[in-house]
């Protein structure tokens, strides 16, 4: 599927639209201070671009903190307000236990890859 | 016994929050932590620091926050200090999904982290004058490269 929309962030964040999902390629740590950032972007595309579904992808993320669980939880009360969904891709096994003890496995969708959460 | 204290100060700005985790790793290198404890470690110092900037200072700048950091034999103790609000109720701070900042999309899983992550934590606070978090974690033995390959044999 063609991108249509696709900016890079002076950080090490990007976010792309595909249609109505919005994929964030989350930065290597995920803490309060690039959930600011995260939050704060992610409210513009959501309704600059009729967002339904947001897709984290963790590829490049190696921390994460319980500040990353809160910008997730903020996002899926958004969507889910909006009928949407939330799924996350590449999580690895270390940020997988952040998951499973914060309770966030249960809300959000996993898969593999960007490709397969977007299908 | 080998024994080893460091300790650094700095504003309480979000920038910084990464800044903590890092020393803390790099003090601790000596231990030859594994990647999980490791990352352990960083998750727990990042739970106190970010609560001291947030909650501590209120998200004030030009306030410092302390980290003191200690290996006793194959323990790390780390401290980090604030001169902050306080926590009215220690107990009520500790419970899963509580927070005092929904508005700021805290989590509430600080200290449960800190927790989950450490294996003890000790908070002491008093209202008007800051927060104390101390945290112990015993670093194991690396295993021996003959011996993991024995292992996996």
């Amino acid at each position: 599927m063609k991108t249509e929309w696709q900016e890079t962030e002076k950080s090490d964040i990007a976010y792309r639209v595909e249609r109505n999902t919005l994929v964030i390629t989350l930065g290597s740590e995920l803490d309060h201070h690039s959930a600011e950032h995260i939050k704060n972007r992610s409210e513009y595309y959501l309704y600059k671009h009729q967002i339904r579904h947001i897709v984290f992808d963790f590829a490049k993320t190696n921390f994460m903190d319980s500040s990353g669980i809160g910008v997730i939880m903020g996002r899926y009360k958004t969507v889910r307000g909006l009928g949407g969904t939330i799924a996350v891709a590449n999580v690895s096994e270390q940020l997988e236990r952040i998951f499973v003890i914060s309770g966030l496995h249960k809300l959000v969708d996993r898969y593999q890859t960007v490709r397969d959460a977007i299908q | 016994m080998f024994q080893n204290k460091m300790e650094v100060s700095f504003e309480s700005i979000s920038e910084n929050e990464s800044f903590a985790r890092v020393v803390v790793a790099a003090f601790i290198t000596r231990l030859d932590p594994t990647l999980e404890e490791i990352s352990d470690i960083k998750t727990a110092v990042s739970e106190a620091v970010t609560n001291a900037i947030i909650h501590g200072y209120e998200g004030k700048r030009d306030n410092q926050v302390i980290l003191r950091c200690e290996i006793r034999d194959r323990e790390i103790k780390v401290v980090v200090s604030d001169t902050g609000v306080g926590i009215p109720d220690i107990e009520k701070a500790k419970e899963p999904l509580f927070t005092t900042k929904p508005e700021m999309e805290r989590s509430g899983m600080g200290f449960v982290f800190m927790e989950a992550f450490m294996d003890r934590l000790e908070v002491e606070s008093d209202v008007g004058k800051g927060t104390t978090v101390t945290m112990y974690k015993r670093i194991e033995i690396p295993m021996r490269m003959e011996e993991s390959c024995e292992k996996s044999h």
